[in-house]
C-alpha cells in the first residue's frame, strides 16, 4: 500500500466518521464537531495530493483556505447555537422544527 | 542490532501509521462518546494527529496552522459553547486520587523526556554548525516543497506570485475574499451572539 493510498483511506475514514457524527448526534455542538471532521477529511486529501502528485503547492493553499473557512464556520455556527439555546433552552437540533410545514 | 531495530521502528512510515491510526481512533471516539466534553477531547486527538499527518507530508505550514487554528482556536470555541449551553452543572469537580497519580506520572515522564533531550544535545557543536551556514544557502532562492520549507512559496502564492512553478495560478483574489469573509463572520457572530433578554420557551 503506497503512502498516498494511506492518506486517502484516512481522509475517507475521517469524512465518513464526520457524516455519521452529523447524522447521529442530536446535540447541536456535536453536529458541529462532525462538520469539523468532514472538513479535516477533505484537508487530508488536499495535502496528500499536494505531496504525491503534480498538484504541488496548490493543494496546500486550498488546505489553508479550508482551515480559514472552518474557523469562520465554527464561529458563526456557535453564535447560532447560542441564539438557539437562548430561545429554546436546549441545543437539541430536533427541537428546531418551527418552520416545519 | 538494537540500533537497526530502532531505525526500523522509528522510520517515517511507522509515524505515518501511528498518526493515521490515532486520527481514525479519535474520529471513532467522537462518534461513540456521549458526553460533549469527551467528544471535544477525542476531536483534539483526531485533529492533532491530522496535523502530524500534514507534517509527515512535508506540509509544515499547513500542519502548524492546523495545530494553531483548529486545536488552539476552534476547539476552545467549541468547549466555550459546551460550557455556555450545558443544561446541568457538573456535580463532581475535583479529580480522584488515581487521576492525580496518573497526571503526575505523565507530567514527570514529559519532564524526563525534555531533560534527557536537552542533556544529549551538543550545544557548542550546534552553534558552530549554525555559524558555518552561509546566508546564501538559507535565504537565496526558493526551496521546493519536498524540503519541507513551504512557508515562503505559500506566502507568495497568496499574493498572486508563483516563483516556484511557472504558469501556476496565483491566489490573490481568494485571499482577499477570505479576508472580507472573515470580517463578515466577525460582525455576524457578534450580532448573533449578543446579549439580550431571554425569551421563555413557547
Amino acid at each position: 500500500m503506497s503512502d498516498l493510498n494511506l492518506y486517502l483511506y484516512v481522509g475517507a475514514f475521517l469524512f465518513v466518521c464526520g457524516v455519521i457524527c452529523m447524522a447521529t448526534k442530536r446535540n447541536g455542538i456535536g453536529v458541529l464537531m462532525g462538520v469539523e471532521l468532514v472538513l479535516n477529511g477533505a484537508n487530508v486529501n488536499f495535502v496528500a495530493f499536494s505531496r504525491y502528485s503534480e498538484l504541488k503547492l496548490d493543494g496546500q493553499v486550498f488546505a489553508v483556505f479550508v482551515i480559514v473557512l472552518a474557523a469562520a464556520e465554527a464561529a458563526v455556527a456557535l453564535a447560532i447555537a447560542l441564539n438557539f439555546y437562548n430561545n429554546h433552552l436546549t441545543i437539541d437540533v430536533d427541537r428546531g422544527n418551527k418552520l416545519k410545514g | 542490532m538494537i540500533a537497526s531495530i530502532m531505525e526500523t521502528v522509528l522510520s517515517p512510515f511507522t509515524f505515518l501509521l501511528l498518526f493515521a491510526l490515532s486520527s481514525c481512533l479519535g474520529a471513532v471516539g467522537v462518534i461513540i462518546s456521549q458526553s460533549l466534553v469527551r467528544m471535544a477531547f477525542w476531536l483534539i486527538v483526531s485533529l492533532g494527529s491530522v496535523a502530524g499527518l500534514f507534517f509527515m507530508a512535508d506540509a509544515d505550514f499547513v500542519g502548524a496552522a492546523q495545530l494553531l487554528i483548529y486545536v488552539g482556536g476552534t476547539l476552545v470555541l467549541l468547549v466555550f459553547g459546551v460550557m455556555l449551553t450545558a443544561s446541568s452543572p457538573y456535580t463532581k469537580i475535583e479529580a480522584s486520587p488515581g487521576e492525580t497519580v496518573i497526571a503526575s506520572l505523565v507530567g514527570l515522564l514529559f519532564l524526563f523526556m525534555v531533560a534527557g533531550t536537552v542533556s544529549r544535545i551538543d550545544w557548542p557543536g550546534t552553534n558552530a554548525a549554525i555559524a558555518n551556514v552561509t546566508p546564501a544557502s538559507t535565504s537565496g532562492g526558493f526551496s521546493d516543497t519536498s524540503e519541507g520549507a513551504t512557508l515562503r512559496p505559500l506566502g507568495f502564492a497568496l499574493l498572486g506570485v508563483r516563483p516556484d512553478q511557472e504558469g501556476a495560478p496565483g491566489y490573490l483574489l481568494p485571499f482577499e475574499i477570505a479576508s472580507v469573509h472573515l470580517l463578515v463572520v466577525l460582525v455576524g457572530a457578534a450580532y448573533l451572539a449578543r446579549a439580550k433578554r431571554r425569551r421563555d420557551v413557547a
